[in-house]
């Protein structure tokens, strides 16, 4: 019995590993996507013979379209040969046969229904007959049960996600929401390059946010030294190990600290709910060497001891620059921590990422001129940090406390290793 | 109707007290059931009260015991026949059977077989592999014979009475363990009969349903309490009788629930509650919620030692962790 591959999120193939005839293992690697911010690799869901690749170089496609077909050796590839760029087609032809209609329309769908690894939607039988009674795309609908599983009481209270104006999705156009540009120049003084989709997506993503997110920016001065004299410490006796504690990661512990202290900033707004999240994520946004950039996720950063967490930035860090990163590790942020701190930058603000409601921005420790306790002027390192906060569910006085806290613990950084 | 505390065994033996004073044709036959007054203590003082002609010791011979019931039977008697315990009744297994089960169907309805073999059954108390048994769905697996197994002293006493007053034949089976668990019971009631084949919501719960019987039904209430604290309701039904089986109930209660787990002192090929699953999945196929979870013994000869033996048989943590996985 053939069976599909079925994409996991969004991408443009970019290169076939296997052709057809090839027998595969499960878990081999048989292409590479590239996806919203990373090199995605699909693994064959099971062992068998590639019977049909169904896309070609360069396509891009949605999440859930099936890309190949798996089979035994000679047998033929079901649905036909030759590819099925779109996404409904595909799920039409290629839906198994005892599958019925609300699982038929999962495949063209985005939702957050799990999934087995042969993209069929895990669903009871009770919920898919309620599901079909109800009209619900079982695609869409979250499970609660075991594994994921979507049973009754997740289509009984299913209610279609709000679509908040600050979720960024993509549109398909690929222009920017509601701007027009007039003509292309053309001629020799200029080149024309296509957006990139990472482009594409940054550009979105960010102008929904800054159009429909009321930002509100708050800006304190931080004493880096005593912070910067115990990464020394730190360092140092951490030499044999290899591990090296940056100034990022000793921030990123610092705000993921004060955001377990404001929960209210670790809540994501999504129209008339709020989703309050128990675990903080920091996103750590990380310039790409291709004119991109990535929000790396560090999770529990609150939880997580300061030289596990240098270690595991690094790695993500460098993976995030190969373009190796995995989707898994950039998804899930609570919060977003940006720091020019390496570029020399004064000071500077962050947009939020929706639906996150915060954003951290950290600029470089710099020397300059204080005015000391005495009364006299002397050299200190001070480091500005600016606070972006979403208004609709944050203001100014709990900004400005949050920063307080952050301060406290920049200042006085024994309290990251306690 | 709780107007006595007795334990199953008394319940047993007030039932077949009552039973041999209602209707004279009724007499018991076994080993050890006149002199010795019974293994288990049913059928204490019957030989002082009814005599030797209606109360009969028989040798260590299951095959003549139950062939001379089936015989008697068919004669216009009505046998109520015990085998020690029923891993012995195997030796009898053809007389119940491929006689006791189709005669009346084989001689077209000329003869009824109105007889009941009592066996006590169940596993525990390192009586070692071959005295622990429950192979009730072995006889279950026969139409012919209806197959009872009680879980309290009121329904050992309803459905014992039951099964003596019906024209077809009825392996009882009695659970070693709950002999001596006493249990409320009816005054004596010549019309406290419970019907043959039919089911018992013991706990109404609306999120998952268990079903059991006999010393499961036990472990299924327990698991029932504990489970009540983490805010899961379970409906735990007592089905009493294994052949004929109450699908009724059970597809109703399925219905409500939506989920189902099946806790079977027996083994888990070929069993009772392999047979329930499959029933539930063709009736009820639209009302699953989750997979239909089964709790049954290890699928082992019993072990003699007593911490094995206790690792190879269900509790009620065995069942409390089946509900959690499918809720």
């Amino acid at each position: 019995m053939a069976q599909d591959v079925t994409l996991t999120m969004d991408g443009m193939l970019l290169n076939w590993l296997k052709d057809v005839g090839d027998s595969v293992k499960k878990g081999e690697v048989i292409a590479e996507f590239e996806a919203d911010k990373a090199t995605v690799e699909v693994e064959a869901p099971a062992d068998g013979t590639i019977l049909s690749l169904k896309l070609e170089v360069g396509e891009e496609v949605d999440e859930g379209t099936v890309i190949a077909q798996l089979g035994d050796a000679g047998e033929a590839p079901a649905g036909g040969e030759a590819k099925a760029p779109a996404a409904e087609e595909a799920a039409e032809e290629e839906a198994p046969e005892e599958d019925d209609e609300a699982e038929e329309e999962a495949p063209a769908s985005n939702g957050a229904a799990a999934t087995t690894p042969d993209g069929r939607i895990k669903a009871s039988p009770l919920a898919k007959r309620v599901a079909a009674e109800k009209g619900i795309n079982l695609a869409q609908v979250a499970g609660s049960g075991p594994g994921g599983r979507i049973v009754k009481a997740d289509v009984e209270n299913y209610k279609p996600a709000p679509k908040p104006a600050a979720a960024p999705k993509q549109p398909s156009g690929g222009t920017t929401i509601g701007q027009s540009y007039g003509k292309l120049p053309e001629g020799d003084d200029v080149e024309i390059i296509d957006v990139s989709r990472m482009r594409r997506l940054i550009a979105d993503g960010t102008v929904t946010s800054f159009q429909t997110t009321p930002h509100f920016y708050l800006t304190i001065e931080l004493d880096v030294e005593p912070l910067l004299g115990l990464r020394k410490e730190i360092n140092a006796m951490l030499e044999d190990e290899g591990v090296k504690v940056s100034v990022n990661d000793m921030v990123v512990k610092a705000a993921a600290l004060t955001q377990r202290a404001f929960p209210n900033l670790n809540t994501h707004y999504y129209g008339d709910k709020l989703v309050r999240h128990k675990r903080v994520n920091i996103a750590i946004a990380v310039a790409l060497p291709n004119n991109g950039l990535v929000n790396v996720v560090s999770p529990d950063a609150d939880t997580t001891p300061l030289s596990e967490m240098a270690k595991y930035h690094k790695q993500m860090f460098t993976d995030a620059r190969d373009g190796n990163i995995k989707q898994e590790y950039i998804k899930g942020g609570t919060f977003l921590v940006s720091n020019l701190g390496p570029y020399d930058v004064e000071s500077f603000s962050s947009i939020i990422d929706p639906p996150e409601s915060g954003a951290l921005a950290v600029a470089s420790a710099r020397k300059v001129p204080v005015v000391k306790e005495d009364g006299t002027l002397g050299v200190g390192t001070r480091m500005k940090a600016t606070l972006s906060i979403d208004h609709r569910v944050s203001d100014g006085a709990e900004g400005a406390q949050w920063l307080q806290y952050f301060r406290n613990l920049i200042e006085n950084p024994m309290r990251l290793l306690v | 109707m709780a107007s006595r505390n007795l334990p199953m065994r008394e319940a047993l033996r007030h039932a077949l007290l009552e039973e041999m004073h209602r209707d004279e044709s009724v007499f018991v036959m076994g080993e050890e059931v006149a002199y010795w007054q019974g293994t288990h203590r049913v059928t204490r003082g019957f030989l002082e009260e009814f005599g030797e002609k209606r109360v009969l010791d028989t040798p260590i011979s299951e095959m003549a015991i139950g062939g001379v019931a089936v015989g008697a039977a068919m004669a216009g008697l009505r046998p109520v026949a015990e085998f020690m315990t029923i891993n012995f009744a195997f030796l009898a297994l053809d007389a119940l059977v491929n006689h006791a089960a189709k005669i009346h169907y084989m001689f077209n309805g000329m003869f009824k077989v109105p007889l009941v073999f009592r066996a006590a059954t169940g596993w525990g108390d390192q009586a070692t592999a071959t005295h622990s048994h429950m192979p009730e769905p072995i006889f279950a697996h026969f139409p012919g014979m209806y197959v009872g197994t009680p879980s309290n002293s009121a329904d050992a006493y309803g459905m014992l009475k039951a099964s003596i007053r019906d024209d077809n034949p009825v392996l009882f089976t009695e659970s070693i363990g709950l002999y001596s668990k006493p249990g409320p019971m009816p005054d004596e009631d010549e019309d406290f009969i419970l019907p043959i084949g039919k089911g018992n919501i013991v706990r109404e719960g609306t999120d998952v349903s268990i079903f059991t019987y006999a010393r499961g039904v036990e472990w299924a209430t327990k698991a029932a309490r504990e489970l009540e604290q983490d805010g899961v309701s379970v409906e735990v039904v007592d089905l009493r009788w294994l052949r004929p089986l109450d699908t009724e109930l059970i597809f109703e209660s399925f219905k409500k629930t939506n989920r189902a787990v099946i806790v079977e002192e027996s083994l888990p090929m070929y069993s009772f509650g392999s047979e329930l699953a499959a029933q539930i999945q063709e009736n009820c196929f639209d009302y699953m919620d989750a997979p239909i979870k089964r709790v049954s013994a290890h699928d082992v000869p019993l072990p003699y030692s007593k911490y094995l033996e206790a690792m190879a048989l269900p509790d009620s943590d065995k069942v409390v962790a089946a509900v959690k996985e499918i809720i």
